[in-house]
Formats: structure tokens, sequence, C-alpha cells
């Protein structure tokens, strides 16, 4: 059987690094030591295949048994593909998030805003044969967060993405455009390259708008390509 | 160019769903494999040496039969309780192929998330007095005094204990996968 081809290295000016003292939770949290560089092996180019049987999709998030969530209702739709452009089929992504008023359906949120009855705020979606995603749900709210005096998260929702290999795997949030809190998040700009935070800022799309029903937000998200030459022996 | 991470965030909770640190559960995708069952347990603590009480342990794992994409479905997913502890019901992994015409000591991988962590972490858990340890291509690599951390160490009957330390003494090797 012929070696898996390694995954390609992100560039540090792309992705957010460990260590982020403005983000106050990584001080106690990030490693202190350098991961070690580990040859690609089977365990990091295959991962799990999830049978929607075992793992039922849960695409409208936006009403709970035909009751409708309160907020401005959404369509939320983008393609998953890997660095070298191929489309990402069948995978799962898990997206969660909170309510309309910037509350999370969950005993750790204390923020004073109203839970909704209606609204859950969790799905399961599957990429189609062209990498492509859909669901429907409400647009978030902002909420405070204490990381520092009057830090607010600006709306989000949340994405788990399962790729191909374990080396892929992503968790990662999408945003909304013209938010003006991104420019004050610490979470958002820990990622030192500007074009990529913008990328995780979805675009409005009118071609995903659902006349008289909902505005539509393409959210596009790539997954670690394969590096052409192999793994070099010896050189960890 | 990659979609950079974000934190898992505190609320990732929503995404818990009964048993799936239960490999083996009923109506799961391995309902009614005959294998032994193992516990692969342990505690994940912080730079202070507090229990880290909010973060998602996912594995991933060959199944008895040293594949990936045999019959048993590797994938669990457990949260860390009020004293930082996960655990996970599965089976004992065989080895499986390494690069070129190397073979890896059994192993299961760890993907650690939690609040704090703008990135994933990534581990793997071997079973102490394997012999296959002793020629391991990744065990090789690691420096032999933090080798341990990545070894799982029997303790009940049929329990594997492997704790996590995110930060300082005895900060567990994590890898550049
Ligand atoms: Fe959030």
């Amino acid at each position: 059987m012929a070696d898996p081809l390694p995954f390609r290295r992100d560039d540090p000016a792309h992705q957010p690094p460990l260590d982020a003292p403005a983000y106050r939770s990584t001080q106690g949290r990030a490693p202190l030591l350098a991961p070690i560089r580990a040859p690609v092996t089977l365990t990091e180019a295959s991962a799990p295949r999830f049978d929607p049987a075992h793992y039922p999709p849960r695409l409208d998030l936006s009403r709970l048994e035909g009751r409708q969530a309160q907020g401005e209702r959404i369509v939320v739709a983008g393609r998953l593909t890997d660095g070298d452009g191929r489309p990402v089929a069948n995978a799962m992504i898990e997206v969660w998030q909170a309510n309309a008023a910037g509350r999370y359906d969950h005993p750790g949120d204390q923020h004073d805003a109203p839970l909704d009855p209606n609204f859950l705020g969790r799905g399961r979606l599957f990429t189609d044969e062209k990498g492509e995603y859909r669901f429907e749900t409400i647009k978030p709210g902002a909420y405070p967060w204490g990381n520092h005096h009057n830090a607010w998260r600006p709306n989000h929702i949340h994405f788990g993405v399962h790729g191909a290999g374990s080396a892929q795997r992503l968790i990662t949030q999408m945003y909304f455009p013209g938010d003006p809190l991104l420019a004050l998040d610490p979470v958002f700009n820990t990622i030192p390259d500007a074009g990529a935070r913008e990328r995780l800022v979805s675009r409005f799309e009118l071609d995903l708008t659902v006349p008289e029903y909902a505005l539509g937000y393409r959210f596009d998200i790539v997954l670690r390509g394969r590096d052409s030459t192999p793994f070099e022996e010896g050189h960890p | 160019m990659s979609t950079a991470h974000q934190t898992v965030g505190p609320y990732w909770h929503l995404l818990e769903y009964e048993g799936w640190n239960d490999l083996l559960r009923e109506d799961g995708p391995n309902t009614g494999m005959a294998a032994e069952a193992i516990t692969l347990a342990g505690r994940v603590t912080d730079g202070a040496g507090a229990p880290v009480t909010d973060a998602q342990i996912e594995i991933w794992q060959a199944g008895p039969d040293g594949r990936y994409d045999g019959s048993f479905h590797g994938f669990g997913r457990a949260r860390t309780d009020e004293a930082g502890r996960f655990r996970f019901r599965t089976v004992k992994p065989s080895p499986v192929p390494g690069r070129g015409n190397a073979t890896q000591a059994p192993h299961i991988q760890l993907q650690v998330f939690a609040r704090g962590l703008l990135r994933h972490l990534t581990t793997r858990a071997y079973f102490a007095g394997e012999a296959l340890n002793g020629t391991d291509p990744l065990l090789a690599v690691v420096p032999e005094e933090r080798r341990g951390t990545l070894i799982a160490q029997p303790g009940a009957p049929g329990e594997w204990v492997l704790d996590i330390r995110l930060r300082g003494d005895g900060e567990t090797v994590f890898l550049d996968i």
C-alpha cells in the first residue's frame, strides 16, 4: 500500500496561535512546548465516516416540533473543499449557536437574556456529492463574555467539520458581514492575516435568499490539502 | 488556503449526545460487536494543575482487525466532568501499518478541544507493556523523558488510564500532524 501523502502545513499567518494573551483563557491552557512533528500515517489520513442512520441530520434549527423560533430567519449554505479545490463529499458538519437574544440553551450560559423554548441552536448536516451544504436557522445575537471590560462576541455560528482525514478536523466560527464587533473581538483577531480573517465572514447572497422567507448567507470552508512531496524520512 | 480554526468555546456541550463516549452502545454503529471492551479514562488539567472541566475529547482508532475502514467505527466523543475526568468504552485496537514497511504499535488518537484552545490539540494513547512500543516510529521521535505522556497505564481490570496535562509540568506531548 502506498504511503499517504502528508497534509500541507498551514501558513502560521493564516491560523490563530495557541498562545494569545488578548484571549485570556489561553493563558492557563495553551501548551508551552512546541508540538512534535509526526509522520502522516493511516491514523491521520483516515477519518470516521458518519452514517446518517446513526447520526441523523438536523437541517432546520429555525423551528422546533413545528413551532417557530424567535428572531430573523436565515439560510446558510456553502461548499466544503480541500486545499486542492476538490469537494469534500458526505462530510458531517455540526453547528451550534446562541439564539436571537444572544443566549445559548446551555446551563453554563448565565447571560441575562431570554431563552427561546423553540430554539435549541444545534444542527447536523452532511455535504452532498459536490461538497455543498445548506441549513436554516435564526440569526444569532451577540453576547457578553467577560474576557475584558465590556467584551461582546460578534454574531457567530460555531462549525465543526469532519474531513476525510483526522488531520483535517476543523472547528471554526462563521461571522456576519458588517458586524462592528469584529474589529474588537480577541478571538477573531488572533488570526494574523486579514484575508484569513475575512474568509470567516460569511457573504450576504441574494441567490440564497428565499423570497418572503429568509435572507441567505454563504460560508465556504476549506480543509487542508495534500503536499505533493512525500514526507522527508529522518527529518521530522 | 485552509479556513482558520477558532475555539470550540464553552458551549460545545450542545453537541454532546448521550453515549458517544461508549463506542459499543446499544443501537450505535458497533452494536453487536463481539470484542472485549476496554475503558480509556483520564483527567485533563491546565497549567496550574486545575481540572479542565469543559473539554471535549474525541478519539479515532482502528478496530481489532487493525483497520480504520473495517467493520469497527472507531470514533468517540466525551466531555470532561467537574473533576476534569473523561472516560471511553471501546475495544483495543490492533497494530496498524506505518509508513514504508513499519508497523505502528496499537494506539488511539485523541483530539482535545476546549475554551482557551484556539486550535485543538492532537495526541495519542499507546498501551503500556506492548512489545511494539519499542519500535513504533512515532514514539521513536519523541524524547524519551516525555514518551510516558503518550502511554496509558493499566488501572482497574480492563481499564487504561492516560492523563492529559495541557501545559507546564509533565506537559503532554502534542503532535503536529
Ligand atoms: Fe459562541
